[in-house]
């Protein structure tokens, strides 16, 4: 068994982090630039690793599979992130925003790092402004904040509607000056394909080339992932298309458990599907919320024009069901009622899987320009992939999968339970719980980054001595291997399904299955007919070419050969998990009204799953939950 | 449902780096007009894997025109025939029945092709390492409302930071000048009163890596600012030769 030791610190909530910062071992000034570190991947958790890391002196080897680092999907984050600056003077604090976390989350994260997470969330504002992230500002030349994703403050900062792009690219130029430097190695096009544990410490990471094809082994003193989400499990996604599960999946195969895989989110405001040649789905932000009005028709079956429909045979279903939050309810109750509406047959557009998201009131209230101001790239990409106006007609909109809660386990330290191995940003598990704030993932992935894993990892370093491994280790000749014999048995298959085929298999499996809405019949179901898609993968797959040569199919086959794996643990810690909680709604545990219903009794844990062996069943470890500060109670957003 | 299209495609394939490339002729058959370009590619890709032919390389990820990954010149225009569009974001509905599309990669000397409509734009990531950021470290930034910015200077500083790397204005450039991104980045820094104490300086060594790195001159044909999807204006790169003109008297 695992054993998960939290090293949650003692004392009050407020002071933990502060506490544990002036106790934990320092790594002496003039010895970091004999560690070495190794930081997978480029988005906001893992640029602002590398980037503080170098800065404070460590050899940092950097690697990621686009072209740039600069690509990571982070960029493509919309809305904003938060911060308990109070400059609104509405009354925020580290305490409220602490507190929102962990409710928003429906008490499934972890309380001492939400409180440091809120604690920290100033010092990234602090730190972005400095380094030229452009936020928008008031005339005055002050900071403008905006409410956001279902929060009663005004706490959120933005960059227009890109700003993912700016903070990541805040993050990159970070990095790019310890490139600059010479602290920091960068390896673009370098994918992750096994993680190298001797004596079971985390030791280095075997990559691919991906232009070259080569096979090259990496050791380090600790190793970071910083890999993001699983999102693409279910095929159609809000991820970018290079998005997946591998290098956390390596590290779960090599004993890392890995926590409540079930917890995924599925964000409310995104264009529906419209055909099945269709490759990703595209979010518009949620920040549309404050002004569009969620709407369908009262009848089922009602193929009525939107503006054909009067307003008295309209169901404004979540301002009539949530009259206090109305429209701006967490993302797990938009997109659960919008499927329930739409499994009613009240659901519009040419598949009836969508809702209306309508502007007219807003327009007829503060003008066309205002809306325009506040949202005009949304309806510009709303046109550019719809070809219809959202100014005109109401905007169409279902939910999509986005963002993944569950992730590797880690400790306070953000060390999975492998020593040596460290996990950040959405690859972890630990601060939203079952469901997630909008704009808090960003605050998330630079807080692991800029101001946590920085002074954590140190603790470790400073308790081993550096360069204890060296790649020419048999580990690392055997795992080069290993991941050898891995590509050459999917080049061998030479059968006549494409990888995408496959992918959309799993993903049509996942999303009826193991999607919005879960009981135990259909998740039976998904694990008895996810093995048989892996078997025919195994036979039945048509990849071209060679293994050192850029081959993209051959990238693509490698992702989803794990994350169909991987899937079928998301689906078990569905199966395993009987309560309903934030994004997971299990059928047979609702309330009267329809709603969630947690059960604290037999659920308040993490669930963390520990790798047994192929074929065999994985093991389940138990953190459990203990809530000092915000006290159990069920969500209401009514 | 919109009606299908019957294409033909005249696609730049090309091995590898050293390889000799060539035009290859496809036909892409049940084109569903709200199909993004990509998607396109992707239909036709699945179509030659089943034929054994290997599929085309394209650059691509997030497929909602942010990353800056994609990209290929679409009947001579980079990112193709709509104005402010990546490559992504461009829709089969603005083709027609029967059409023939030419698409080939970025064609200059600093960004060798790896493969079909893939290169290498790694000297981008080379330029920035030169100056393409305030050297501030974890943990030393003042209070954010210590600094004031004008809203003027920081809605022009969030023009020119929305640039996303993707080189078409470098495509798009008969001299091949890597001006308007180089110009996008020292004018997104220069503008804020935080990125001055570094501007001259930042703009003679990022400019000297740029000539370095095999870009061309400009020669005011303003097609960087007429192919970019992001609208960057071609005044960053007079802020760009202010700040080095300033810098070289130093």
């Amino acid at each position: 068994m695992a054993t998960l030791n939290s090293k949650i610190p003692d004392g009050p909530m407020k002071d933990k982090w502060t506490s544990h910062k002036s106790k934990i071992k320092l790594v002496n000034a003039a010895n970091k630039r004999k560690y070495h570190i190794i930081v997978v991947g480029t988005g906001l958790a893992g640029a602002s690793a590398a980037a503080s890391l170098s800065e404070l002196g460590y050899n940092v080897n950097v690697f990621c599979i686009q072209d740039s680092p600069r690509r990571a999907h982070s960029i493509a984050a919309q809305g904003g992130i938060n911060a308990a600056k109070n400059y609104p003077n509405d009354g925020d604090s580290i305490m409220r925003l602490f507190y929102d976390t962990v409710k928003g989350g429906d008490f499934r994260s972890r309380e001492a790092n939400v409180h440091r997470l809120a604690e920290v969330s100033n010092n990234i504002i602090d730190q972005c402004v400095a380094q030229g992230v452009p936020f928008g500002r008031e005339y005055a030349g002050y900071l403008d904040n905006r409410s956001f994703g279902g929060a009663q403050v005004s706490r959120t900062f933005y960059a227009r509607g890109q700003t993912g792009q700016q903070l990541l690219l805040g993050a990159y130029s970070a990095l790019m000056k310890e490139v600059g430097r010479g602290t920091v190695k960068m390896y673009p096009r370098m994918e992750m394909l096994e993680l190298v544990v001797i004596d079971g410490v985390a030791r280095g990471i075997v990559v691919r080339n991906s232009v070259t094809g080569e096979i090259s082994s990496h050791a380090a003193d600790a190793v970071v992932l910083a890999t993001g989400g699983y999102a693409n499990v279910f095929y159609l996604s809000t991820n970018a298309k290079a998005c997946n599960v591998t290098a956390a999946w390596r590290a779960y195969k090599k004993g890392a458990t890995f926590a409540n895989p079930c917890y995924t989110q599925i964000h409310p405001t995104c264009i529906p599907v419209h055909g099945d040649y269709q490759s990703k789905l595209t979010l518009m932000s949620e920040s549309l919320r404050n002004d569009g009005r969620v709407w369908v028709p009262k009848k089922a079956g009602d193929k009525r024009k939107p503006s054909e429909i009067p307003q008295e045979e309209r169901d404004y279903y979540l301002e009539r069901k949530y009259p206090s939050f109305g429209n701006l309810v967490p993302r797990d109750l938009a997109s659960r009622n919008a499927k329930f509406v739409s499994d009613e047959g009240k659901g519009v557009g040419q598949t009836g899987m969508a809702v209306y998201l309508d502007f007219a009131d807003s327009i007829a209230r503060l003008g066309k320009k205002v809306i325009e101001e506040r949202y005009g790239n949304l309806f510009d990409m709303y046109e550019c992939i719809t070809g219809s106006n959202g100014y005109q007609e109401p905007m169409m909109i279902y939910p999509a999968p986005h963002y993944s809660m569950g992730g590797l386990w880690v400790d306070y330290n953000l060390m999975s339970n492998l020593p040596g191995l460290f996990v950040i940003g959405e690859a972890n598990f630990s601060d939203h719980g079952a469901n997630r704030l909008g704009a808090s993932a960003l605050m998330q992935g630079l807080a692991d980054g800029y101001f946590v894993l920085p002074y954590t990892i140190g603790d470790y370093l400073a308790g081993s001595s550096w360069g204890k491994t060296a790649v020419n280790h048999a580990a690392f000749t055997e795992a080069e291997q290993q991941v050898k014999e891995r590509i050459q048995k999917l080049l061998n298959i030479k059968g006549k399904k494409t990888v995408a085929e496959f992918h959309r298999q799993l993903g049509r499996i996942m999303w009826n299955k193991c999607g919005m809405s879960r009981n135990e019949k259909g998740l039976k179901e998904a694990l008895e007919e996810i093995p048989k898609v892996r078997e025919e993968f195994s036979k039945n797959l048509a990849l071209l070419g060679s293994g050192n040569e850029l081959n993209q199919s051959l990238d693509n086959a490698l992702r989803v050969s794990e994350l169909m794996e991987f899937s079928e643990l998301l689906v078990r810690d569905a199966l395993y998990r009987k309560e309903s909680c934030g994004g997971h709604f299990r059928e047979e545990s609702q309330t009267p009204e329809g709603e969630a219903q947690r059960d604290d009794e037999k659920f308040c844990h993490v669930g963390a799953w520990e790798y047994k062996g192929a074929g065999q069943t994985p093991t389940l470890n138990v953190e459990p939950l203990e809530f000092q500060e915000v006290h159990l109670a069920q969500r209401s957003y009514k | 449902m919109e009606q299908t299209m019957k294409l033909t495609l005249k696609v730049w394939r090309q091995k590898d780096k050293n390889a000799k490339g060539a035009f290859e002729s496809y036909q892409a058959d049940n084109i569903d007009a709200a199909m993004s370009f990509l998607e396109m590619l992707d239909v036709v890709n699945e179509k030659l894997t089943k034929e054994g032919i290997e599929p085309i390389a394209f650059d691509h990820d997030c497929r909602e025109g942010i990353c800056g990954m994609c990209g290929a010149v679409v009947n001579g225009r980079p990112h193709g025939p709509r104005k402010e569009t990546t490559l992504c974001q461009l829709h089969m509905r603005h083709f027609q029945n029967n059409d023939t599309i030419t698409i080939e990669p970025w064609r200059a000397k600093a960004f060798p092709v790896i493969r079909d409509l893939a290169v290498d734009r790694s000297a981008f990531d080379r330029i920035l390492a030169k100056g393409g950021y305030i050297s501030v470290k974890t943990g030393c930034a003042p209070d954010a409302s210590v600094m004031l910015v004008s809203r003027e200077n920081s809605e022009l500083a969030m023009d020119a930071a929305a640039c996303i790397g993707c080189g078409a204005c470098v495509a798009g450039c008969p001299n091949a000048s890597a001006m308007l991104f180089v110009g996008g980045k020292i004018s997104h820094l220069g503008l804020l009163p935080q990125g001055r104490i570094e501007a001259k300086k930042r703009a003679v060594n990022m400019v000297k890596k740029m000539d370095d790195e095999g870009f061309g001159a400009c020669s005011n044909e303003y097609e960087c600012q007429a192919v970019c999807p992001k609208k960057l204006s071609v005044s960053n790169i007079a802020r760009m030769n202010r700040d080095y003109i300033l810098g070289s008297a130093d």
